[in-house]
């Protein structure tokens, strides 16, 4: 049912996740999870609440064991090594900050714990408030910071281990929105910078589409697909993918030559790579839909809300339950109730299996 | 109760009804302090200041005698080793009550309830009967000499009751529970996130219980410990039947001077030292938890 698209040959694999399962009573929390980061890039683990993407990640941090299936990092088995002992660091939803601790004490305490030299631990707690921009803020309580302060010190206390990979429980949520842009910049800075690699937790489709080389969006403890943002944003593998990341226009039908046949619609362009007969899903996004004469469907203009850069319409088409979304540049000539066409062209629209 | 209420009473009978309400409210309470705990207070404090009576209570003639008395050595060092006492069973009740209190909060929910139920059930049995029983066990004939003699480890039984040793016991045995559980309550409220986060950064359990853990436990601690030393200081009956009956701690010197040598008003005095040197131990430990207090109230 589900097709995972083949990554293309690996260059170099830092963590292997072969197999994993994981299952709390009756909950499947994991099934079967086969997946491989690479060395340096920043990785998502994107799906809705309760999809496993936060046992996955307790698992890499070893604060979870897997039932069955293999963890490997560098090669070498990670599930046996205790969580103290993995070169892992995890930034925490809830930043897990240690309350009765100073912000320089927050960052070195994981530096104390290497037997490294006093002097050693000074200047690289030094340098990483720096990377943050926290200099000023050394010796204040965790209480007394704002939100993206501590979260700054979450990260700083994470990145100044120079771990071989660094987890984020999703980083951005707890933010406001003016923050959170300005630290979804700072974090691919700080990737870019440090070339630690980076495997980011989050619900939020924009968060990874943002932040991410790659995503792998999983499902009631599957993954559902791996890809780049842009080719999981115009070629998703999987209904669920489809519908999941952005705004979409679904049919159901069947493949023919030139698209996909639809009862009651008719033909509709797509590309298309499917057996004749074979059981579809045609997936096209609003901004690829065109209004006007001549179109492969009619409708009634149900709704338009402008945006400003853009409008946003939408259309009810005698046959289809859910009205069509057109996004279109700028403001509209059309009002509600105006019968229009709806066009596309067959390269916009993607055929998935069903 | 959302949106303006239409026909709200005017402002003044509302402040009336409210303060109706409070009194309603702490009348019960207020009342009960007043009479079981002001009035006797204050009745005490006042004998300190008079000479007693022959056969009992207070000669109303001001002296300053009782307040020389209580630094004679003999009452004194009677004091001193009872706090000793007392001081000695809170730290071994806080080394066995931490551990304990640790792995109870760690329990699955359905164990930790069990747990507790267990922890407070001695309270469901009288006192004075848990006291006797440890008379049983460790008497001459009882069960733990004649386990002892049973395994060869002793010829015949040796004297287990009756010494500082045996105190200890009793006051332990009795006021555990009340060490257990607010270190249960600190340990249980602490984010575990915070011990995964020392872990995370290379801790070992033992570090991140002594770098994490006990800090932010320390109000717990302090309630703990005040929790079993105020009423290990004041008691009198553990001494009484554990100890041979000699008053070798400030509970039956209290006791005995009121109802045995009938000086009401030196034991007034010994009572109210008593008093103030808990005071003093409380305001330690409200400050103490007041710095800690306020990072605990805002966790980061």
């Amino acid at each position: 049912m589900i097709a995972i698209p083949k990554a293309p040959a690996v260059p170099q694999t830092l963590v292997g996740i072969q197999g994993v399962s994981r299952r709390f009573g009756d909950v499947v929390a994991l099934d079967d999870v086969t997946l491989d980061i690479r060395q340096g890039e920043f990785f998502a683990l994107l799906g809705p609440s309760g999809c496993g993407k936060t046992t996955l990640l307790r698992i890499l941090a070893g604060f979870e064991s897997p039932d069955a299936g293999g963890v490997t990092l560098d090669g070498a088995d990670l599930l046996s090594l205790p969580a103290h002992r993995r070169p892992i660091n995890l930034m925490f939803q809830s930043y897990a900050l240690f309350p009765h601790m100073s912000v320089v004490k927050n960052i070195a305490y994981g530096l104390e714990r290497e037997r490294l030299s006093r002097a050693e631990v000074r200047s690289r707690v030094l340098e990483v408030l720096e990377t943050v921009g926290l200099t000023e803020q050394a010796n204040r309580r965790p209480h007394q910071l704002s939100g993206g302060q501590r979260q700054r010190v979450a990260l700083a206390r994470a990145i100044v281990k120079r771990p071989r990979l660094l987890l984020l429980d999703e980083p951005l949520s707890a933010l406001d929105k003016k923050v959170r842009a300005e630290m979804q910049l700072e974090l691919k800075r700080l990737q870019h910078e440090v070339g630690i690699t980076f495997v980011v937790v989050t619900h939020d489709q924009e968060e990874a589409m943002s932040l991410a080389d790659r995503i792998a969006v999983l499902q009631s403890g599957r993954v559902q697909q791996i890809d780049a943002p842009v080719r999981l944003y115009e070629r998703p593998g999987t209904p669920f993918v489809a519908d999941f990341i952005g705004a979409n226009n679904l049919f159901e039908g069947t493949a023919v030559g030139g698209g996909l046949s639809v009862p009651g619609l008719g033909d509709l362009p797509a590309e298309t790579g499917f057996a004749a007969g074979a059981p579809a899903l045609l997936g096209v996004r609003p901004e690829s839909v065109r209004l006007g004469e001549p179109g492969v469907l009619r409708g009634v203009v149900a709704d338009v809300s402008f945006y400003g850069g853009v409008s946003h319409i939408a259309v009810r088409v005698a046959g289809h339950d859910r009205p069509i979304l057109v996004a279109a540049q700028g403001p509209t000539r059309v009002r509600a109730g105006a019968e229009v066409g709806l066009g596309w062209s067959a390269s916009d629209a993607v055929l998935i299996a069903r | 109760m959302a949106g303006p209420s239409t026909g709200r009473p005017p402002r003044r009978s509302r402040a009336l009804g409210s303060a109706a309400a409070r009194l309603v409210f702490l009348g019960p309470g207020l009342g009960y302090l007043i009479v079981f705990l002001i009035v006797p207070l204050a009745l005490v404090l006042s004998y300190t200041i008079f000479k007693r009576g022959r056969f009992g209570g207070v000669v109303y003639e001001a002296t300053a005698d009782n307040f020389g008395r209580l630094f004679d050595p003999l009452y004194l060092d009677i004091v001193i080793s009872s706090v000793r006492t007392a001081a000695l069973t809170t730290l071994i009740a806080l080394l066995i009550g931490y551990p304990t209190a640790y792995v109870i909060a760690l329990l699955p929910r359905r164990w930790k309830t069990i747990a507790l139920i267990a922890i407070v059930m001695p309270f469901w049995t009288n006192f004075l009967i848990r006291v006797y029983a440890w008379i049983i066990l460790l008497s001459g004939p009882g069960l733990v000499n004649n386990a002892l003699t049973g395994i060869g480890l002793i010829d015949k039984p040796i004297q287990l009751l009756y010494n500082e040793g045996t105190i200890v016991t009793g006051l332990l045995y009795s006021y555990l529970p009340l060490m257990i559980l607010p270190l249960y309550a600190a340990i249980e409220r602490l984010d575990p996130q915070l011990r995964e986060a020392s872990a995370n950064l290379g801790a070992r359990p033992a570090r991140t219980l002594l770098s994490v853990t006990l800090p932010l436990t320390v109000p717990g601690i302090l309630t703990g410990c005040v929790f079993v030393f105020v009423p290990c200081l004041g008691n009198f009956v553990v001494p009484e039947i554990l100890g041979g009956g000699r008053s070798i701690m400030a509970g039956n010197l209290i006791r005995d001077q009121f109802l045995k040598a009938r000086d009401w008003p030196f034991g007034s005095t010994l009572a109210l030292a008593v008093v103030a040197i808990l005071i003093i131990l409380l305001f330690l430990q409200a400050w103490v938890s007041r710095a800690y207090g306020g990072i605990e109230g805002r966790r980061a």
